[in-house]
């Protein structure tokens, strides 16, 4: 029976009934970072040094050395990320379980509001409206906020100013919501952040991670291409690096969805 | 009177890039006392510390009394012209390509009679004042200037040749992030510069006076991150024929030793800026401005670092910081003999602490952006290697160049235990 | 001060000089090897009969002296190495007769010789001395041009010499020259050639510098009872100074350090210079010639231009100097520049110049002069020689 859904989904993937979307930026020197106060450890920004390159110190190879975070560019969050999950069982990249890897998605779409306002939440009545035209969210799901962020580049992207980054992100009680009423397996922005730029300052700060973390949940954060997504009925593989006692990890991010022909 | 050096016309392609030659470098032991006086732009010669006798040319005992105590002391520097001759030809093809070439015999009003390189304002058997120049082998050599300025005087081919003047000169500023970047700018416009090229890195990172440095005069804003290899590359494949004169500004700093840190994740940073960042730019832009010493009015001539003057001796409330500058400091020095054959100077200024927010818990004197920037345009105009900014940094360096072991002692003391 | 010795009984012997040649390939042992066979079959001699052996050479490195004798397969109980440039000629001639006379040698050969390759006399500029590399080369690189052509500037500031001074002396040497086979130069010269010439390093043009070339002297001194009993012809040694690092707290050299002791010089060959039949001085530049006719004494300080204006320094003239052509247009042979003016006095007192003999040359002066280590010449020496019967 499996053996003949594997062989279906091989066949859908290669006719285009299922299409793959790549949720992931390149990982590029360019490419910002979050920004703590510079008192701090700061996350790396991704280098690339190359080693050799088919000459005196390689004559037939070409290959890189790289410096990065386990938070830089589009990466994965696991519970240990925060002080909220450091107790928690199988809270590293490297515990969690593969089947958590791979899992529905629902997108729900913010472009709307992050248009007309930087410092967008998503509220818990938003998602209750969301629901009321998509359906509830089913247990054990990813959820992605689309802002559409992912199309800003430069100086836009982090919108740092005086006071600090100004970008959307999820209310306190939002995610609780999420949580605790829908038993997500995880939170997924376009942002820099699961939280908002400006999330230091709900109570407690950065809920998103705080939460999330705290019940054993997730978080994906730079991602792309979102708007090509369907609200419902998509799956997404999310598999960091197997970083021993790792917090997060930059990874490949894709989803499968329904093709043209379906 | 010199007449004012013209903006050199754009290169012909055409034509081949003339290879970088140099005046001769053998020297003496002795003899490098005097390069090392000419590396900070002072005059010095030997004295005997038992007769008082001033010697000329540098040797190893008195030419008076035998003594083998002879000192370097800094010395007047007035004298007046015996002889002179102006080479039409010589053997050297440093000095034949540059000929004809002004020489003279003066006598020193502190007694020795030297042979040195005459500026072209000096009058026949007239008064002069002599400095200590490192010529283009890095080596020092006495040169005589009017008594009186002339306007354009720098502009002098034979003193140009000793220099590193920015005028008519495209100079690249590495980070447009560091506070003193608009002063050194103006002030290089201020100097002649012809263009300013200022390196920024993280354009999506805001900092204060982003704006203003775009628009100041003569200058260019380009991407470059001395963190980034690819980006340093990118940025001397672009502008690496035309950078005549390079000022690595860009450093990192962040208080504390190694306890304090407790990681070396901040120490990674600051060699990541402070000493790898150098590295990569030697390494995309050292080899082109190498190959142009030589290439008309505005060759590539200098390299500048800015370095903290605890580079020389630890300041461990700073300890990691000093580390990584004492690495930048010591690959400044192997730069300055890779870069030597080709002529290209490095030049290093030592601050003590300045005006930036990392050290706005010590007290002053700090240096101003202002004073670095002048420091700088100064120092390039005589041509110097080494040069402190800053009351802390030259009463620093004094110490230092006293004791460097009593110094660490005095940087180290821990104050009263239990 | 004690008074020196006299040289009586002390003769020079056997003058012989390789033709000279702009470039070479040989080296500076193949030179000197030639010069002393040549000198040696000139007296009629083996190398087994030399027993002592004196070597002036720039282009010899690695060996010296010490070296030759292994290279030449000469054994001398007596040997002495010479590096005084211009000053050699005379030097060795003081030392080996010195030897001669306290009996620790026989017979020396005193040999110069140096070859000279397309770049070798930059690379002999570039260790030539320490006070050179560390504070003269800098400034030009011109070596012996720049400097000699600022004490040329002082001395004609000081004394208003003129160009056309220095050219007689260029000119004159130059016809002397067209009677020696062996010099460098060829070609007539004339005033307003040497006017015409194109400046080197000012005030000094191409006719006021010597040629750097390749080649080699020799010379033999011995008892005049060895040479008398060998038949061979000889000049006398009347007196000779030497003196080095003379008057330095002159700010310029304006004099040399034969002003030191030429009193003494002429007491010792009992004669005044204007008995001197003959005179050879160094001349790698012709102001350095001025110097020399006034501190050998033949005219005051500064007088030397107007001195020689009144005198014709051709080999028939009435003051016959350099007379086969000197350095200026014989060429400079390294270290044997400071032979070609010894040499050439032997020759003419000894009635053996040939082309170039001043008819009835009884006693000539031969200078030295060497070795600019700095700004100046550190070594000079001079010596009266008399012919066999004068």
């Amino acid at each position: 029976m499996s053996m003949k859904l594997l062989t279906k989904l091989a066949t859908a993937i290669a006719d285009g009934s299922v299409k793959i979307v790549d949720l992931t930026h390149t990982l590029d020197p360019d490419f910002p970072v979050i920004i703590l106060p510079p008192e701090f450890n700061q996350c790396a920004r991704f280098r690339m040094e190359e080693l050799s390159a088919y000459d005196h110190r390689g004559p037939a190879w070409k290959w890189h050395n790289l410096t990065l975070s386990e938070h830089t560019g589009t990466h994965f969050d696991a519970p240990s990320h925060w002080i909220s999950g450091r107790d928690l069982p199988d809270n590293s990249v490297d515990a969690i379980a593969p089947e958590q890897f791979i899992g529905p998605v629902v997108v729900i779409d913010c472009t709307l509001g992050a248009a007309m306002d930087e410092d967008f939440e998503l509220t818990a009545p938003f998602i209750s409206d969301w629901e009321s035209n998509y359906g509830k969210i089913p247990n054990g799901c990813w959820v992605l906020m689309r802002t559409d962020w992912s199309k800003k580049s430069g100086r836009n992207y982090l919108n740092m100013r005086e006071d600090g980054p100004h970008s959307p992100g999820p209310t306190p009680e939002a995610i609780r919501f999420l949580i605790e009423e829908r038993d997500i397996r995880g939170f997924g922005t376009e942002t820099v952040g699961t939280d908002a730029g400006q999330g230091g300052h709900y109570n407690p700060p950065y809920p998103a991670h705080y939460f999330l973390h705290g019940a054993g949940k997730y978080g994906l954060q730079c991602l792309a291409n979102l708007d090509q997504l369907p609200p419902t009925g998509a799956i997404l593989l999310a598999a960091p690096l197997k970083i021993k006692d790792g917090t997060g990890s930059p990874l490949r991010v894709m989803a499968m969805i329904p093709g043209g022909n379906t | 009177m010199t007449n004012p050096l013209l903006p050199p016309p754009r290169k012909d392609p055409q034509k081949r890039t003339v290879s970088p030659t140099r005046p001769p470098e053998a020297r003496s032991r002795a003899a490098l006392g005097l390069s090392a006086a000419a590396a900070e732009g002072r005059f010095a010669l030997q004295q005997c510390t038992e007769c008082g006798k001033i010697q000329y040319p540098p040797r190893d005992a008195c030419s008076n009394c035998l003594s083998t105590e002879l000192r370097w002391k800094d010395t007047d520097c007035l004298g007046s012209i015996l002889a002179e001759t102006r080479l039409r030809t010589s053997i050297k093809p440093y000095f034949r390509e540059r000929t004809p070439w002004r020489t003279g015999t003066v006598k020193l009003d502190s007694g020795p009679v030297i042979i040195c390189h005459l500026h072209g304002d000096c009058e026949r058997n007239g008064r002069v004042q002599i400095i200590n120049r490192l010529d283009r082998s890095g080596q020092a050599v006495l040169f005589a200037l009017p008594q009186k300025r002339s306007l354009y005087m720098e502009d002098d081919p034979q003193l140009r040749a000793m220099t590193s003047d920015p005028k008519h000169r495209r100079i690249l500023i590495t980070d447009a992030r560091n506070p003193n970047t608009p002063y050194i700018a103006k002030s290089l416009a201020a100097a002649g510069a012809s263009l300013i090229f200022i390196g920024e890195s993280e354009n999506w990172r805001p900092y204060p006076g982003q704006e203003a440095v775009a628009q100041l005069d003569k200058v260019e804003v380009l991407p470059l991150d001395v963190t980034d290899t690819q980006s340093v590359q990118k940025l001397a494949g672009a502008i690496g024929g035309k950078t005549d004169i390079l000022i690595n500004n860009a450093h990192f700093v962040r208080p504390g030793g190694v306890f304090v840190r407790g990681d070396t994740a901040m120490a990674k940073e600051e060699i990541e800026v402070n000493y790898f960042g150098l590295m990569r730019l030697a390494q995309a832009f050292g080899p082109a401005m190498c190959t142009r010493t030589a290439d008309g009015e505005n060759a590539a001539v200098a390299w500048v670092n800015i370095l903290s003057v605890h580079s020389l001796s630890n300041n461990p409330q700073y300890g990691c910081y000093s580390a990584s500058n004492a690495a930048a400091r010591s690959l400044s020095q192997s730069l300055r003999a890779e870069f030597r054959t080709a002529g290209l100077r490095v030049m290093n200024i030592y601050c003590g602490p300045t005006e930036d927010d990392w050290y706005q818990p010590l007290p002053p004197p700090k240096v101003s952006p202002e004073t670095v920037a002048k420091n700088l345009v100064e120092g390039l105009r005589n041509g110097l290697e080494e040069t402190y900014c800053g009351d802390v940094a030259k009463d620093l360096f004094e110490r230092f160049r006293e004791s460097p072991h009593i110094l660490e002692r005095e940087m180290t003391l821990a104050g009263e235990g239990p | 001060m004690q008074r020196r010795r006299s040289y009586e009984g002390i003769v020079l012997t056997a003058p012989f000089s390789m033709p000279y040649q702009r470039y070479s390939i040989k080296t500076a042992h193949w030179w000197i090897a030639r010069a002393l066979k040549g000198s040696l079959s000139l007296a009629g001699l083996q190398p087994a009969d030399v027993d002592g052996f004196t070597v002036s050479s720039f282009t010899l490195f690695p060996d010296t002296a010490v070296g030759l004798t292994q290279h030449l397969g000469l054994s001398p109980r007596w040997l002495d190495h010479i590096p005084m440039g211009g000053a050699s000629g005379v030097v060795a001639l003081r030392r080996a007769a010195r030897a001669v006379q306290c009996g620790d040698s026989d017979i020396v050969a005193c040999v110069a010789g140096d070859t000279n390759h397309i770049d070798s006399f930059r690379l002999m500029l570039s260790s030539f001395s320490r006070f050179a590399s560390d504070a003269s080369y800098p400034y030009g690189y011109g070596g012996p041009n720049t400097n000699f052509a600022l004490l040329t500037d002082r001395y004609m500031q000081e004394f208003g010499a003129t160009r056309e001074d220095f050219g007689r002396i260029c000119v004159a040497q130059r016809k002397n020259a067209l009677l020696n086979p062996g010099a460098v130069m060829k070609k007539p010269l004339s005033l307003s050639d040497y006017m015409k010439a194109k400046t080197i390093s000012d005030p000094i043009a191409l006719f006021d510098c010597v040629m750097p070339c390749a080649g080699s002297d020799a010379f033999l001194v011995m008892r005049q009872e060895e040479a008398e009993r060998r038949k061979i012809p000889f000049a006398r040694i009347a007196g000779t100074i030497e003196r080095h690092n003379a008057h330095a707290e002159d700010p310029i050299q304006l004099r040399g350090g034969w002003t030191v002791d030429v009193d003494e010089l002429w007491d010792m060959a009992d004669c005044s210079p204007d008995a001197i039949d003959v005179v050879q001085t160094y001349d790698d530049y012709p102001v350095i010639v001025a110097m020399q006719i006034e501190d050998l004494g033949f005219c005051g300080k500064g007088e030397a231009p107007h001195f020689l204006s009144g005198k014709d320094m051709t080999i028939k003239g009435d003051f016959p100097h350099n007379t086969s052509g000197g350095q200026l247009s014989a060429g400079q042979a390294g270290a044997a520049g400071g032979f070609i003016g010894l040499v050439e006095a032997i020759r003419q007192v000894s009635q053996q110049a040939g082309g170039t003999q001043v008819g009835g040359a009884k006693i000539a002066l031969v200078s030295g002069f060497g070795m600019i280590n700095y700004d100046r010449g550190v070594c000079s020496g001079a010596a009266i020689l008399k012919a066999a019967n004068p």
